[in-house]
């Protein structure tokens, strides 16, 4: 069967020019279609109330080939038992999703693969199940079908297809398991995504510390600095083309403008003030910035292509770390004007100032989720611990229990909180944590070495 | 950022170079003067030549000066009688070498967040040049940096390291 024919995608190194994972009409399955999510008598839906819920047993088997082609990637047979694999590991660690095991999940045909032998699969728990192949396309381009089905129901859920250069495999990957997730959860995908952090090695007084970036499960990790400076608090720009960071080069602390295709950064701020603490605005048109004049630190703003910087705090106290709401109308930051760091909203001119958080103990660090609902922050008192609230103040929940879990990133769809945790003592490290907002699968992320200020990138289109 | 270590010696007077030191420099002395090496010309040896210190060098400022590193209570950037004493005694060895220029590093304990400890450490420097421009050191010759929490030097996690961190150095600049 053929599919309908798609644009060549661009000979993409992945990290330098960002590739686009394409979609393709895939045929229905031979099962009944389910009700579309919302109207009665629907289809299965996750639920997803507060953590208590079970873990959704779900079956993904490796996906077949149509045909074993060799590809730069690998073959074809292998890449579909990999596909697999990285959809079953986004699942999992979203902490919704408990997958079946291994041993459980025989091979399927490419025929099977849109009629599913529904008898055998509920044999083995699973509620859902995922299956999918590749396909190597006559043009050096890779077909991934993705079938999302209800074990029980026997229905089939939803169906997607990806076509990928052979270097953006995982996408494919990623892509599935987003559609499997936004399914069966409603929430927005996010796995699609990469994160840009600070790693991090070397002796506690002196750490080297380089910009690095990766994919949201630690794949195809590159640094993107070598260590001879200071390097802090990366973001991303919302076009995913640079990232914004603050560096000690030249012995002075300023922010630059990195652009990830070529490579080549700017500096930002002019001048011999220390800047550092950038985020972009929503729109990418801004970058929100902390300045300190004569020891006083305020925020400001300025035009993503430079120019003179606008002033938009100018409390006694400190006040840094701004962030966007995702309308851009509002900024939250932290401010010790009261005496402590506490966190307050701003409107994006910076009138309105108000305080949000009341709690006992220090706020800090406050990032605006991406869907407006809730603000993340790394509570200080005793521990330093990260949570969310609402951006009234109020629901406030601590999330975390290390020693010192701190600079909360959200991602895209604004349900997981990755953050840094660091531990004790002269031999201490950080590394980079992420857990759900509601406070349930908390894991360690997978870097090379160490890391902190991890920033959550926007889902790749 | 590390210090260059230097090799003091334990002699406290300042001797000018008149070719009586008992190693070979690394350079050729000027030729014997009655009158000191002015202050800025610094050596590669980090203003030791030989057995010697360059007066108004970076050397010569920490075994002149009572301190280089004055300290701050958790979160506070309040110079105490402590640190007043360390600074005075700084703006005298200051005031005797007009052209020398300094940098006041500013730096946190690790108890504090990413940012708020940039600002803190800022903070901390500000307020030891303003001490020094109040005792009457011309506050063009002072340059600040912050280093937050990422240049500690005591490594525990406990009261003791904490407090070493919490600091503003005075670096004489070279």
């Amino acid at each position: 069967m053929r599919f309908a024919t798609l644009w060549k995608l661009m000979a993409a190194f992945a990290f330098a020019t960002p590739a686009l994972a394409q979609t393709a009409t895939m045929p229905p399955s031979s099962a009944p279609q389910a009700t579309p999510p919302g109207q009665t008598n629907g289809p299965l839906q996750v639920e997803i109330t507060g953590g208590a819920g079970a873990p959704t047993p779900i079956a993904i088997p490796p996906m077949p080939t149509t045909q074993a082609v060799s590809t730069a990637a690998g073959s074809t047979d292998v890449l579909g038992e990999k596909l697999a694999g990285v959809i079953t590991d986004d699942l999992r660690n979203s902490g919704l999703f408990s997958p079946v095991a291994s041993n459980l999940l025989r091979r399927v045909t490419v025929p099977e693969v849109t009629a599913p032998a529904f008898d055998y699969w509920s044999t083995t728990g699973a509620q859902v199940l995922v299956e999918g192949y590749v396909r190597a396309n006559g043009d050096g381009t890779l077909t991934v079908g993705c079938y999302l089905y209800d074990v029980y129901a026997k229905t089939e859920l939803t169906r997607q297809g990806f076509v990928v250069s052979p270097a953006d495999w995982r996408r494919a990957g990623h892509k599935c398991a987003d559609t499997v997730y936004t399914r069966l959860t409603g929430e927005g995908p996010y796995f699609d995504s990469r994160v840009v952090y600070v790693s991090e090695t070397g002796p506690k007084a002196h750490r080297i510390k380089r910009l690095a970036i990766m994919d949201q499960d630690g794949a195809n990790h590159r640094f993107l600095t070598n260590g001879q400076s200071i390097v802090l608090t990366p973001r991303f720009a919302p076009n995913r083309q640079s990232i914004v960071y603050m560096s000690y080069v030249n012995k002075q602390p300023s922010i630059y403008i990195y652009d990830i295709g070529s490579g080549q950064q700017r500096l930002l701020v002019r001048g011999d003030r220390l800047t550092f603490a950038p985020r972009f605005s929503p729109d990418g048109r801004y970058v929100l910035f902390s300045m300190a004049v004569a020891g006083n630190t305020d925020i400001y703003r300025i035009s993503a292509s430079g120019g003179s910087p606008q002033r938009l705090t100018s409390s006694p106290g400190i006040d840094t770390g701004g962030s966007y709401s995702p309308d851009g109308s509002r900024i939250v930051f932290e401010s010790d004007r009261s005496g402590a760091q506490q966190i307050y909203v701003m409107n994006a001119d910076g009138s309105g100032q108000h305080r949000i958080s009341f709690g006992g103990g220090r706020y800090a660090t406050p990032v605006w989720s991406p869907k407006g609902d809730l603000i993340a922050f790394t509570h200080i008192g005793g521990t330093f611990q990260v949570g969310v609230m609402s951006p009234d103040g109020g629901n406030e929940k601590l999330l975390t229990h290390g020693w010192q879990d701190e600079g909360p990133t959200w991602s895209p769809n604004g349900r997981v909180i990755m953050f840094f945790r660091t531990t004790q003592g002269g031999r201490g490290t950080s590394d980079l944590w992420s857990v759900d907002k509601t406070g349930v699968a908390e894991r360690k992320i997978p870097t090379p070495l160490d890391g902190s200020d991890p920033a959550w990138g926007p889902l790749r289109p | 950022m590390a210090k260059l270590k230097t090799t003091l010696i334990a002699a406290t007077a300042l001797i000018a170079v008149a070719g009586c030191s008992k190693k070979r420099p690394a350079e050729l002395p000027p030729p014997p003067s009655e009158t000191p090496p002015p202050a800025q010309t610094m050596p590669e040896n980090n203003g030791t030549v030989g057995n010697t210190v360059v007066p108004g060098s970076a050397a010569d400022f920490r075994q002149s000066v009572s301190s280089d590193t004055i300290h701050f209570a958790t979160d506070q950037s309040d110079i105490d009688p402590e640190a007043r004493a360390i600074l005075d005694s700084q703006a005298q060895w200051l005031a005797k070498y007009p052209n020398v220029r300094i940098t006041i590093e500013g730096h946190c304990d690790e108890r504090g967040t990413r940012e708020y400890n940039l600002a803190l450490g800022d903070r901390r420097a500000n307020a030891a040049k303003n001490y020094l421009a109040a005792r009457g050191v011309d506050a063009s010759r002072i340059n600040t940096i912050s280093y937050g929490k990422e240049r500690p030097i005591a490594l525990g996690s406990d009261e003791a390291s904490w407090a070493q961190n919490r600091r503003a150095v005075t670096v004489v600049i070279e």
